[in-house]
């Protein structure tokens, strides 16, 4: 599968980059019904992006991204729930440098592996952290979960309301932050660096470059911004259950990266997006054929489409320019 | 089935009522453990050969296994089959299903990066979980055993259930005619030869296509077989291939891919240790198996005999 | 006439008529799970509702309809639920909230009742101290306690040794610790108490620990269906009945609908809970006939459906009380106030201090009838049990 588009010298802002914003906030504005969806679709993204940082950018396959976000969650609540403290900066904070530090930490252990050993090892891990969780009832809840989490307003001025206004608007701003630092890592020397490592690491190594230490910077720097959206998540539901940690998380994070397209930035925005709203309207109505679809769909992907949604738009665009 | 009365017949002279139930409870965790663990390797020693000798990264084994647990509960409630033939069934049925889907789909990806293959396999899981649900529900489905396999045996002056002392002389069949299989056999020898190295195996005119889908059959149905014989210990129901698939996965990444002998020894170590854990310190589970195996592969990461990392 | 007045007097109009239309509908939200592994449960509630919309749906003041909208939380998966309870409320207008399976789903839609004034009451999730965290909830199903203390308090009294071992998550561990005291206070002694993990495959070596302790009883709690089956599989397989091991639990380890999947190894187990499908009570007879007649000959109502028919009756007890037009506080009042004498399980009524419901405890055993295992109701423990969680606080 053809990872990211090459490197792209040129880190000029396209203008179609800006769309995606311009839309997040037309739906914020017109579709105000919809907010707690979109809250959770940018949530979502900023996941994806985490994952499409290790994924498609330096090519580590994991199976357990879902514990950095469950770690991020359940910090926010705890923070929340049992210490008190309700300020979502402070929180996200918090929660960001703890999923940091797990990441430091399993990063190096799971860098020095590779194949099948650091593919079992993500996943091991992964569950250790759903046995804790599960295990730590005192401090998370265990089965039942944390309730009791408590937001205080934004700047103490915004506060969660029942519409999920803040929420979405809250979301939409940590998204955009991280968007930015994402694309500033990507369209640098550093991101080229990262290109180098994922398409022939032995080079790299021969021409002296850091491999390990860039791929174990990615590595944290991936699972923050998944523990960041583990937080949004618990912010914007007030409320952390078991089902932030495990396999189902990671794997359908899997499904919606592939769906957007590995290795793009915008793969990550289009995976969730697509299948969000698919899920909410299709598995409403028919749910188990819903959990058979999402494995066709996988399975179609990997035959004949490659890059995702975006892979195909790319060759419909190709096509047409052609044509022209 | 007899129960021997009172003490039964085996006594230190000497010791301490204390000594022996703890000696007796060690050989209880043993017996269990090598049952479970029998289990798991007849399960995942197939996942072993098709990734050594394929190198295709099938995380949808489990589905297999799985499979081979439903047609053995089909066949006993359902049709009323005899026990052996319910576990020929599943043997031989799944190995047929695993030859289609290895002709139609697998072998497009074979060469393929291993992140496709992830994907192509987990996108397996989830079709196949839905599948099973549809089809078999979330209720019990409840495995009628053969009376003749019900009850316990004494051996020893303790009790064992019959079933799994079935179980493990079974499985240890299996296991040597496997072994046989592979040291003996022109198969095997093919197996082995494609194993240490693909590229010089075709080339001295080894028909590697047809050795992967025969290999992959007997893997396959090997796991069909595991998940019927094991029915019992570990429940079928429908996420088995999402629930499963870290032990199976531990065994082959710790005992070492494409060995047969390594993750012989990781699975009993896997079973004992888990049985030994559930006993003794039940607070702590599975999280004692995750440790050990982090730990294991830090300290050998190609795995304890393995010949590819 | 001012073009003013003609648009103020066709304004009204046009409110006169809508008007009897709004009074006229009510929106109910019920929340159950439509897929995933819990699939069967929240299909245990849905089955409920639509017996009772089928036998007493007509039974609404004259000109109100009643609309049921349905939303999957998937499972016991909080954010979820708190999402479509969410949109429920804002999207479709929802007067009432009900349904959930799932105790941690309850407690996360717990603010947004408050916050909306939303009534909710609860078909299923049982965790003792959810329906206190916000005044808009009550709960008609049960609690573990309920049956869990009177178990123990009975068994104390005939049993000296038992040994706890229920499935390591908070229904569990509420279950084992009233268990655990009723036990006690009989005079009986607790020998030992394992937490079983959920994603456990094989009960064998814990049964076995358990059968070395040498106890005359075996609490058990496990979640219903297949861990429950395996549980008592292996404890046929170690043959500790006939070392003479009481196997005891509350009702939740032997549920009517898997019951019969179980097979005869669950022959002998006794229970305290709040329903039986083979109770011979009058009401629960024409429940369970109407039941077999809507859904299939061989199948046998849990106590979930029971749940759900009965909060469909509250429902529509408080719609015939406010004459169809919902005002969130006085639902809450009537609802506190609630009482049922022709419930399948028996009389029933909703405590007004806790908002919790109270409940009839049966003793069963499992046996056969007719050819068939039914959990046949041999002695009444009593006939109204209030959450004795909520009880034991007060004495703190």
């Amino acid at each position: 599968m053809k990872h990211a588009v090459g490197y792209n010298a040129d880190a000029r802002l396209r203008w179609t980059e800006w769309l995606p914003w311009v839309a997040a906030l037309a739906v914020f504005f017109l579709l105000p019904d919809y907010l707690s969806l979109g809250a959770r679709v940018l949530t979502y993204i900023l996941f994806a992006l985490s994952l499409d940082l290790i994924l498609g950018y330096v090519g580590i396959i994991t199976l357990g991204h879902a514990a950095f976000f469950g770690l991020g969650a359940y910090v926010t609540g705890i923070l929340s729930a049992k210490l008190g403290l309700t300020d979502p900066m402070m929180q996200m904070l918090v929660s960001a440098l703890a999923a940091g530090l797990l990441g430091l930490a399993t990063g190096a252990v799971i860098l020095r592996t590779h194949g099948l050993t650091q593919l079992m090892l993500t996943l091991a891990i992964a569950a250790l952290c759903l046995e804790i969780a599960n295990k730590a009832t005192p401090l998370t809840g265990g089965a039942d979960g944390l309730s009791g989490v408590v937001i205080a307003p934004i700047l103490g001025l915004f506060k969660f309301d029942l519409y999920g206004k803040t929420a979405y608007l809250w979301c939409l701003g940590v998204l955009f932050v991280s968007w930015w630092l994402v694309r500033r890592l990507i369209y640098s020397p550093f991101g080229a660096s990262l290109a180098g490592i994922r398409e022939n690491s032995i080079r790299m190594h021969a021409i002296g470059a850091p491999v390990y230490a860039r791929q174990l910077l990615v590595y944290t720097l991936s699972a923050t911004l998944a523990g960041v959206a583990g937080a949004l998540l618990t912010q914007t539901s007030q409320f952390v259950g078991l089902n932030v940690l495990g396999f189902e998380p990671s794997g359908e994070l899997l499904v919606m990266l592939i769906l957007g397209g590995v290795g793009r930035l915008y793969g990550a925005f289009v995976g969730p997006l697509v299948f969000l709203v698919a899920q909410d309207y299709l598995a409403k109505q028919f749910p188990e054929y819903w959990y058979f679809g999402i494995g066709l769909l996988l399975v179609i992907v990997v035959l004949f489409a490659r890059g995702g949604i975006l892979g195909i738009s790319d060759a419909v665009i190709a096509r047409l320019r052609g044509m022209a | 089935m007899h129960r021997a009365a009172g003490g039964g017949s085996f006594r230190l002279s000497r010791a301490s009522p204390q000594l022996e139930a703890f000696l007796a409870s060690l050989v209880s965790v043993a017996f269990h453990g090598i049952a479970y663990g029998m289990i798991l390797y007849v399960i995942s020693v197939g996942l072993s050969i098709t990734m050594g000798l394929m190198g295709f990264t099938n995380l949808a084994h489990g589905v297999f296994a799985m499979a081979g647990g439903y047609i053995l509960i089909v066949s006993l409630s359902r049709f009323g089959l005899p026990f052996p033939l319910a576990l020929a069934l599943a043997f031989v049925l799944v190995a047929a299903a695993s030859v289609v889907l290895e002709r139609l789909l697998y072998s497009r990806l074979y060469g393929a990066a291993e992140l496709e293959q992830v994907l192509f396999t987990i996108g397996l899981i989830f079709m196949s979980v839905a599948v099973a649900r549809l089809i078999f529900g979330t209720l019990q489905l409840p495995v009628v055993m053969p009376d003749y396999l019900k009850g316990q045996l004494s051996l020893f002056g303790r009790d064992f259930p019959a079933y799994r002392v079935f179980l493990i002389v079974f499985s240890a069949t299996m296991i040597a005619a496997l072994w046989f299989g592979i040291e003996r056999t022109l198969w095997g020898a093919m197996v082995r030869a494609a194993v240490d190295n693909r590229a010089m195996a075709q080339s001295i005119g080894i028909n590697t296509r047809r050795l992967f889908t025969v290999t992959f059959a007997i893997g396959s149905g090997l796991a069909g077989l595991g998940g019927a014989l094991g029915a019992d210990i570990v429940a079928i129901q429908p996420t088995y291939p999402f629930e499963q698939l870290v032990y199976f996965l531990i065994v082959v990444a710790v005992g070492g891919l494409g060995s047969l002998r390594g993750p012989f020894i990781a699975a009993l170590l896997i079973g004992i240790t888990d049985t030994a854990c559930k006993y003794w310190l039940p607070e702590f589970g599975a999280f004692f198996i995750y440790v050990a195996t982090i730990a294991l592969l830090l300290w050998r990461p190609a795995g304890l005999l393995g010949k590819r990392a | 006439m001012k073009l003013s007045d003609i648009s103020a007097l066709l304004a009204t109009l046009v409110m006169v008529a809508a008007l009897p239309a709004a009074a006229q509908t009510i929106k109910v939200g019920l929340i159950s799970t439509y897929s995933g592994p819990g699939a069967a449960q929240g299909d245990q509630i849905d089955k409920g509702v639509k017996l009772y919309m089928k036998l007493n749906g007509d039974k609404l003041p004259p000109g109100v309809k009643l609309e049921i909208i349905t939303r999957d939380d998937t499972g016991a998966v909080p954010d979820v639920a708190k999402r479509i309870a969410q949109e429920l409320i804002v999207r479709d207008k929802v007067q009432i909230l009900t349904g959930v399976v799932w105790t941690p789903n309850m407690a996360a839609i717990a603010p947004l009742t408050a916050e909306a004034r939303v009534p909710f009451i609860s078909m299923n999730a049982a965790g003792a101290r959810v329906v206190g965290m916000s005044p808009y909830m009550t709960r008609i199903s049960f609690t573990l306690c309920q049956s869990a203390y009177p178990l123990g308090l009975w068994a104390g009294k005939r049993y000296k040794k038992a040994y706890v071992a229920v499935s390591d998550f908070a229904p569990g561990h509420e279950a084992e610790g009233c268990f655990t005291r009723g036990f006690k206070e009989s005079g009986g002694e607790i020998l030992g108490a394992v937490r079983i993990p959920l994603a456990n495959p094989d009960f064998v070596p814990f049964m076995q620990r358990i059968k070395d302790a040498k106890p005359d009883a075996l609490f058990a709690f496990n979640p219903a269906g297949k861990q429950a089956a395996a549980m008592m599989k292996a404890y046929g397989d170690l043959n500790m009945d006939k070392a003479n091991i009481k196997y005891l639990g509350t009702g939740d380890i032997v549920t009517d609908e898997e019951l019969q999947g179980m097979g005869d190894i669950a022959l002998g187990v006794t229970t305290v809970h709040h329903y039986s499908a083979a109770a011979e009570r009058p009401a629960n007879k024409a429940f369970v006939a109407a039941y077999k007649k809507e859904f299939g000959e061989n199948l046998n109502p849990g106590f979930m459906v029971v749940g759900a028919w009965d909060a469909m009756d509250a429902i529509f007890s408080a719609i015939r009380a406010q004459n169809g037009k919902i005002d969130p506080d006085k639902t809450m009042e009537h609802w506190k106030t609630y009482k049922s004498a022709n419930s399948p399980r028996g009389a029933i009524s909703i405590d007004p201090e806790t908002r919790d419901v109270i409940n009839p405890e049966y003793l069963r055993e499992v046996r056969k009838v007719g050819g068939k295992l039914a959990n046949v109701e041999i002695e009444v423990i009593s006939t109204a049990i209030k959450d004795p969680l909520k009880e034991f606080d007060k004495k703190k």
